[in-house]
This record gives structure tokens, sequence and C-alpha cells, in this order.
């Protein structure tokens, strides 16, 4: 696809596509946190959690505006974020898991979390100014978020036998969806190509160290790192999980087209 | 065991120099995350550049009963007060 394109196209096409799965990442996981305000476990655990959605949709912001500098069609951050279908979507297939119990947000969130932060560390170096600065600020935000996440695995894998066991099989069941987070394809390929972005497969040994300690702590399993791993979301294909998340995310500009407030 | 996470008190210092000041509480079931805690929901407007936790059960403090016996007779002491001795000409500022 990127081949027949004169080189500029191609790399801004790239760049636009390489932006938009970092900023739906960052945007469904925040929609996802979102619906536990109001209900999580403890009144603090209610306003961490919020206050990590709202740092993440922070980082939406500035992904998605950049993102739509260089597709140079005109479209805001907010039409990106509102009026895209599901299959414009380019956010891991982790994200949209639900939320279930807080074991299934908690681990969802230590594997984003362990992830997201030496993926910010890497484009804090690209030879793009606005894509190394956005992650330069995004990647204390983030250090915050993988500290909390990676602390409170501890403590309910470590924890009661009831929290132990809903620990790990959060562990279990949302493994299949980690693989996604170290693909690499001709979008990857271009990007990394112009040193705008690092090498994703080249993180995934660092992130399993990490997991494994963590888990080691808090007395879980690891399950099988070579075990079969879900594709998809990168490219578009979702798990049904997306439509009911955009369904409510997106229904007031929908409903109201440009409404404003 | 309570089903509740104790309390913790939080001091947070504004800034360089000032001291820390009580700002509120939060329930945590240790140190660490009363910390992670008080930084989540005291400090989201930028207010601090240290934060202090204390468990609430370790302060001590005073009846409200005992106020008469232990403020009361300093009301009429306002010799305490620097402002109480005046000051000599020469002294431009103090």
């Amino acid at each position: 696809m990127l081949i027949a394109m004169a080189p500029e196209t191609g790399v801004a096409t790239a760049r636009f596509e390489s932006l938009l799965r970092l900023s739906d990442s960052t945007l469904i996981l925040a929609q996802r946190l979102a619906e536990w305000c109001g209900k999580a476990p403890a009144l603090e655990e209610d306003i961490a959690l919020s206050n990590v959605a709202l740092d993440l949709i922070g980082q939406t912001r500035l992904w998605l505006a950049y993102a739509g500098e260089t597709e140079g069609a005109g479209r805001t951050e907010d039409q990106l974020a509102y009026l895209r279908d599901a299959h414009d979507f380019r956010n891991l297939l982790l994200v949209e898991q639900p939320n279930g119990n807080y074991a299934d947000t908690i681990v969802r969130q230590f594997y984003f979390d362990a992830w997201h932060y030496p993926l910010l560390q890497t484009l804090a170096r690209s030879t793009d100014q606005r894509i190394a600065g956005i992650a330069a600020k995004a990647v204390k935000e983030v250090a915050y978020h993988l500290r909390r996440s990676g602390d409170l695995v501890v403590r309910m894998g470590d924890g009661t036998a009831d929290s132990h066991a809903k620990t790990q099989a959060a562990a279990d069941k949302l493994w299949m969806y980690t693989g996604e987070m170290f693909e690499r394809d001709g979008v990857d390929d271009a990007m990394i190509a112009q040193g705008m972005a690092g090498d994703a497969g080249a993180l995934r040994e660092p992130w399993l160290a990490h997991v494994r300690e963590v888990f080691a702590e808090a007395t879980l399993t690891l399950p099988a790192p070579e075990a079969w791993m879900q594709t998809g979301g990168r490219r578009g294909r979702h798990t049904e999980n997306l439509g009911y998340i955009l369904a409510e995310m997106q229904f007031l500009q929908r409903a109201y087209p440009g409404a404003q407030w | 065991m309570s089903k509740e996470w104790p309390l913790w008190e939080v001091f947070i210092r504004s800034q360089h120099g000032l001291a820390h000041k009580h700002v509120g509480s939060v329930h945590a079931p240790d140190a660490e995350m009363a910390l992670n805690n008080a930084r989540d929901v005291c400090t989201r407007r930028n207010e601090g550049v240290s934060i202090w936790v204390v468990k609430a059960a370790d302060i001590t403090a005073s009846s409200p009963g005992d106020k008469g016996p232990l403020f009361e007779p300093a009301n009429s002491k306002v010799y305490r007060h620097p402002t109480f001795f005046p000051m000599p000409e020469e002294v431009k500022n103090l």
C-alpha cells in the first residue's frame, strides 16, 4: 500500500496511521476507565482511576490533533474521536476488553502501562519533534500509572485467596491480547526507517521481564509467553466490544452533530 | 480484621520553604498506598511539592473540653506578643 505512493505521502500516511494507533489505545482505555467513575471499590480508587483516564484523554488529544494535521484533510481531534467508526479505530484489542471485576481492570492496566511506559521513552527520542515532545510529556504521567497498577497487582495477587484467584484469572484471560503490542508491519517499518518510532518488538523482552518480576512478587503464575495471541486491532479489526464503547462515547455527536457546550 | 481501610491524615507542602499543612484525609491499607491516594485525591490541581501521611490513630489531639485550662490563661498575657514592646526610633525594619 505504501510502496505505490510518493515517498512523502507514504511517510505521512504511515505517521497518520501510527498516531491513530497511539491515540486510539489511550482514548478507548480512558473511556473504559471512565466507566468506573462513581462506582469503584473505594472513593480513593475512584478518583485515582479517573485521574489516569484524564491523563490518557489529555494524551489522546495531543496525538489526535497531530494526526489530523498529518492527514491534512481538516479533521480536528474531536472529529477523529467522535466521527470514526469501529473499523477506522486502531487501538489495541487489550484496551477495549470489558472492565470486568477490579482485578480485570487493574491487570489490563498493568499489561498496558508496562508497555506504554517504555514505548513513550522510545518515542521521546523520535526524530519527529512533535512526537518526541508529546511522548516526553506523557511519559511522566505514565510512570505514575505503571507504579500504581503494578503495586495493585502485587496487592491483589498476594492478597486474600479470593483476590489471588481473581487476579490470576484476569492475568490468564487477558494474556492473549498482549501479543499485539509488539507487532510490526509496514506502517511501523516506515516509521522506524524515518527514525520517528522505535521497534516495538524490541520492547517485548523487557516487558516480559517486568511482568515476570511483578507477578513473582504477586505470587501469580506468568501465562506461557509463546501462547497464541489475538491480533487485528491495529489494523481496524476489533472485538465486538468496541462497537458498544463507541455507541456510548459517540452518541452525543452522532445524535446532535456539532453540538458544543 | 476490619473491612474498612484505616484513615490517614494528609499534609501537603505547597511550595519550598513553607511548612506542611493539613489538607484532609484518605483511606488506605498502608503508608505507601496512603501516599498514592493522597497524591490522587489532594494534589490534582498542582497543590504541592511534598506530601506527608500520618495514621489518624497515631495523632494525639487535645480534648475540646480542655480548651479552658489550655488556652484561656494566655488571653490575659498580651505582653507575650512582640508588638507589646515599644520600638526604638532608630530601628527601621524589624
